[in-house]
């Protein structure tokens, strides 16, 4: 301790105390401030950028949900366009099923009537053309065996009643 | 792993030429107790203050290596001479009528032919003028300083480009952030801190430079001095006292939460305490950049003692072994040093709610 004392130089005292604060104040001014301040300026801007990296994050999934909704209300609505066109198409098909049968049906029964009334007719005619050609024959061959039209038209009249065309 | 390398290369140039300095002044010695005397002596040199900056001298030839130093003295008006005129502590200097002589170290004044008086236990008489010499622990300092200054503010520069650290501040950015995250926030608190961040950082990075400077083969001891850790000690004794808050004093003299006598028991205690924190940051830093130094040179020195190639070799291995311990013992004397500085500057904003 005594040698500690002895040896203690005040000169070295006074140059180190001098020399340290200067350098602590001239550090201070160029080295400290900036760096420190820097360094917090950085540190502040990683925390704003994971703050805003998490808030976008939020956003996204936010935003994910929102477009989830949406493509689900998207598909319920477009499955219930579908079933109304479905149901439009079955009734549109059914309302012409329906009116193509009642319209055939109709011509049908037109063909049919008309079919008759040609049927009605022909015969008519048949009959009247066959009863022509008897009359012609029984004229041919009356007017070799009958001479007297009077008896031959008596004659005619009742083979005529005789005949039955069913 | 560059840094490794080049610690590493540090480290192995300190042995070498440390080793060759031993070598050129052992090298007619007889093996024995003048050899020893003279490893203790060159050690005792060492930790000592020195007013030319040497590097090695040949004892054989008498020729020393190194440069000269001015020498600033008060003694009726300022006497500024270079250190050459002591020709290495070796002669009288004569500076306008006025003589000195070296004596360990010490600058005194005396007479043409040099004499000097001494009591019984050795102690020089002659009158000590008052020295200011840029000695070699000053140029030193100031070397180191500038050196401190370059680095730092070149880091707070690369900062203007980019706020991403490069180069230098890549290694010496953790470093700070360290000062402030692991030694001022904690100690201190968030509310404080701020104000003492100047002096925390300049301090530590100082010690622990100049403690690594210390390690290299240029022989400063500058924080194995007790002046210097004296001269930090007191800046930290000040700024607590100058920064303390009300709190601060009444736990030294009116101690809250004891009984009344007590509080007269603890007072001078707590005064005491006080001064007493300082004065251990000044001896821990002190005795234990000494302690290495002193260990390191004595293993240096075995290294010549010994004449068996076996013995050596185990020596150099301790030595390299010591050195690197010494390159974790700058750091931590640094460390402790900020550490025990920002727990007593807490101390001194302490608000102390959460106690009594």
């Amino acid at each position: 301790m005594e040698k500690l004392v002895e040896q203690f130089s005040v000169g070295l005292f006074f140059w180190h105390t001098l020399l340290f604060l200067g350098l602590m104040f001239l550090l201070r001014k160029f080295a400290w401030k900036p760096i420190l301040n820097s360094v917090t300026e950085r540190e502040e801007s990683i925390r704003e950028a994971l703050n805003s990296a998490e808030k976008a994050k939020a956003e996204l999934v936010a935003l994910e949900s929102k477009n989830d909704e949406l493509l689900k209300e998207a598909r319920l609505e477009r499955d219930a366009m579908l079933k109304a066109a479905r149901e439009t198409r079955e009734k549109i098909v059914s309302e012409a099923k329906g009116l193509a049968k009642t319209e055939g049906d109709k011509m049908i029964a037109q063909a049919r009537e008309a079919i008759e009334n040609e049927k009605a007719a022909a015969l008519e005619e048949l009959k009247s053309q066959v009863s022509s050609l008897a009359i012609q024959v029984a004229e041919k061959v009356l007017r070799k065996e009958l001479g007297d039209a009077k008896r031959q038209n008596e004659l005619v009249s009742t083979l005529t009643e005789e005949i039955n065309f069913n | 792993m560059q840094l490794k390398k080049s610690i590493f290369a540090l480290v192995v140039s300190l042995l070498f030429i440390q080793s060759a300095s031993f070598a050129s002044s052992s090298e007619e010695g007889n093996p024995g107790t003048d050899l020893k005397a003279e490893i203790k002596q060159d050690i005792q040199h060492h930790l000592m203050d020195a007013h030319d900056f040497h590097l090695f001298s040949d004892k054989e030839t008498g020729a020393h290596y190194g440069f000269p130093l001015p020498v600033i003295l008060w003694d009726n008006g300022l006497q500024v001479f270079m250190s050459s005129k002591f020709h290495h502590g070796e002669s009288v200097a004569e500076v306008n009528g006025n003589y000195y002589v070296v004596n360990h170290g010490k600058i005194y004044k005396t007479d043409e032919s040099g004499t000097l008086e001494f009591d019984e236990s050795h102690h020089a008489l002659n009158e000590k003028p008052f020295d200011f010499s840029i000695t070699k622990n000053v140029f030193s300092i100031i070397v180191i300083s500038l050196f401190i200054f370059w680095i730092f503010s070149s880091m707070a520069k690369s900062y203007k480009n980019d706020l991403a650290p490069t180069g230098a501040a890549k290694f010496l950015e953790p470093l700070v952030i360290f000062v402030r995250d692991e030694i001022a926030r904690p100690n201190i608190g968030e509310k404080h801190y701020r104000k003492y961040m100047s002096y925390l950082l300049t301090v530590f990075f100082f010690i622990w430079i100049v403690n690594l400077f210390g390690l290299t083969p240029l022989g400063i001891n500058i924080t194995g001095n007790i002046a210097v850790t004296f001269a930090l000690a007191i800046l930290t004794f000040i700024i607590t006292q100058a920064t303390a808050k009300g709190e601060y004093w009444k736990h030294i003299f009116w101690m809250p939460g004891v009984p009344v006598p007590m509080k007269f028991v603890l007072a001078p205690i707590e005064l005491l305490g006080v001064f007493i924190k300082p004065f251990a940051l000044m001896i821990r830093l002190f005795a234990n950049i000494s302690a290495g130094h002193i260990v390191l040179m004595s293993l240096i020195g075995l290294l010549f003692v010994f004449n068996n190639w076996f013995a050596r070799g185990a020596f150099l291995g301790l030595t390299f072994f010591l050195s690197m311990i010494e390159l974790l013992v700058a750091f931590l004397q640094a460390y402790i040093f900020t550490m025990l500085t920002a727990l007593y500057f807490g101390s001194a904003v302490a608000e102390h709610e959460e106690h009594h």
